[in-house]
């Protein structure tokens, strides 16, 4: 990888922030975009603007046909079997909340949803919420001490009664990587639907739902390089057929009379109203570039990275590592004896470096850490050894100005 | 002084270190707990009046584990407040929280302000005013007993 040529893709990365270059480390909350995204959206709305479905112009018909080829490119990007499986959402909230509403209509009181301990709030309260309206029981399944998923506790768990295990692939405030492959086994031996978590997953790594072998895979464009305000949904047709919609409205019937209404097949049936056609092809051009310099140079590249930035900052006395877990995507979660997230990201700032501080949405796993927070820095293929090595410094100069 | 020195004074450095009447207040006539939604950050300010809601307050303590600013913030407002009624420590928390969202430069008295004019830097850092204002929310709400109060809660 040309990492130079890999920054210049990315206009932002040249700006500056309190007069010093701008090193970007919260890319966990969003990332970046190149300009092969940007400019793919300016000219669309430049020059082919329309709404999708409904026109027999011209315009509108190749509107479509963007649309239509952006589901395709993500087909194949997570290796869905069918096309017509990609459902466009808002994000990774919204898929979650879809499959809930919708798959959890046939969960029945006293049935079980198994969670872990590492789930951001996305992955929790719409559950909750559906377990309020139902009567059905959350278990949580806890974190060893190094942030990895403790296996015995999550196959301890399940039980005939868990109908749905809902789990992250990667952990946004720990950097773990889970077995989902082998955590999708454990709970389809028990019958559950397992709905797994990619909105960390698909910046990082290569990701195969049919290897996987869940039911429903979600995950938010924003985070891997594309525009906000869209993300995907995929699910098996099987299930997806059988669901009902989530949201009525436009584009997602057959026919409508007040006598009664019948709904298209997927993935119409789940896209009530304009989707956000921009924000799809948009995400349609982020995976092109994606593939342009390819996963295994993105994974060997990240991972040589984490492992620099984590050497050297594990020589700052006083810095704790939170998620010291085998096998991390480049996500560093930590503390500073004495000195609270918040001053640390204020700080940093100063410098130029972004990063954040805080529970990152994710209450239930700081709580089990004992704090309220950490400081988080999460990189991404274009971050550099000397992006890490101006967080080092900049640390240093947090615990000189606290000392 | 730059911006960031004059956020992280050494009159807030100091009270972030060695917290004035820091700890439960036993007897109280009011206590309430701050929360700050965004950073996880909980503070909780105990208060002593004659009788709740009645007379000047006699102490003012608070527990719990927050960031540099609110933990001094919360220092400094313990002894500011400490003998004044509660039409005063709402005229108070007025006059602090125009000090903290002051467009221009504020003037600044010291003499009658003390150690509250070391939180005029944390003007220039909007992502860190409600960091400031937790523990002067979570006053108001214990002048009231009200338990719980959100820095969401008021926009
Ligand atoms: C693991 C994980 N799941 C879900 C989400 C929610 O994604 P979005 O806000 O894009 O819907 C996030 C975002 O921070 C995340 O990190």
């Amino acid at each position: 990888m040309n990492i130079a040529a890999v920054r210049s893709d990315f206009p932002i990365l040249s700006r500056e922030v309190s007069g010093k270059p701008l090193v970007y480390l919260d890319n966990g909350a969003t990332t970046q975009k190149p300009c092969a995204v940007i400019d793919k959206i300016s000219r669309f709305f430049e020059y082919e603007n329309s709404n999708i479905h409904r026109g027999v112009h011209y315009l509108s018909m190749d509107a479509t046909d963007q649309y239509d080829r952006a589901r395709l490119r993500l087909a194949e990007m997570i290796h869905a079997p069918d096309t017509n499986e990609v459902i466009f959402v808002r994000g990774t909230t919204e898929a979650i909340n879809l499959v809930a509403n919708s798959y959890g209509e046939r969960l029945q009181e006293g049935d079980e949803i198994l969670l872990t301990l590492m789930e951001h709030h996305a992955n929790i309260v719409p559950w909750q919420m559906l377990a309020e309206r139902k009567g059905l029981v959350i278990r949580v399944a806890g974190i060893t001490e190094t942030g990895e998923l403790d296996l015995d506790d999550f196959t301890a768990k399940l039980s005939e009664k868990t109908k749905i295990a809902a789990f992250t692939q990667v952990s946004n405030a720990l950097g773990t990587i889970n077995p989902v492959k082998e955590l999708t086994r454990l709970a389809k031996e028990k019958g559950a639907m397992v709905l797994v978590d990619g909105a960390q997953a698909v910046p990082h790594l290569q990701v195969d739902v049919q290897d996987i072998g869940c039911d429903f895979y979600a995950f938010s464009s924003h985070k891997m390089f594309g525009p906000d305000g869209v993300g995907v949904l995929w699910g098996k047709q099987e299930w997806l057929n059988s669901m009902p919609p989530y949201q009525g409205g436009g584009d997602m019937i057959e026919q409508v009379s007040f006598a009664g209404t019948t709904y298209r097949g997927i993935p119409e049936r789940f896209e009530a109203g304009t989707p956000n056609i921009s924000g799809a092809i948009g995400l349609g051009a982020a995976v092109d570039y994606l593939n342009q310099i390819g996963h295994a140079e993105i994974e060997r590249y990240e991972k040589e990275l984490l492992d620099y930035a984590t050497a050297a900052m594990s020589e700052i006395e006083g810095l704790n590592i939170h998620g010291r877990a085998e096998n991390k995507v480049g996500v560093i979660s930590f503390t500073l004896d004495g000195i609270h997230p918040h001053d640390i990201g204020t700080i940093l700032d100063t410098e130029g470096v972004a990063i954040r501080a805080g529970h990152h949405c994710a209450q239930p796993l700081m709580d089990h850490l004992k704090i309220s927070g950490t400081a988080r820095a999460s990189f991404a293929f274009y971050n550099t050894q000397e992006e890490a090595d101006t967080l080092v410094a900049a640390i240093r100069k947090v615990q000189k100005m606290f000392a | 002084m730059d911006d960031l020195s004059d956020l992280y004074q050494d009159i807030i450095l100091s009270h972030n270190k060695h917290p004035h009447n820091e700890g439960d207040l036993d007897p109280h006539t009011g206590v309430a707990e701050g929360f700050n939604p965004l950073c996880g950050d909980r503070l909780k300010v105990y208060l002593r009046q004659a009788e709740q809601g009645k007379g000047n307050v006699e102490a003012v303590t608070f527990t719990g584990e927050g960031c540099a600013i609110s933990k001094a913030s919360a220092s400094i407002m313990t002894s500011a407040v400490k003998g004044l009624s509660a039409d005063e420590i709402e005229a108070k928390v007025e006059e602090v929280v125009a000090l903290l969202t002051a467009q221009d430069e504020p003037e600044i008295d010291l003499m009658t302000m003390g150690d509250l004019a070391a939180l005029a830097g944390v003007r220039k850092f909007p992502a860190r005013i409600k960091c400031a204002t937790l523990a002067w929310h979570a006053l108001l709400a214990a002048l009231k007993d009200e338990s719980a109060v959100s820095t969401e809660a008021d926009g």
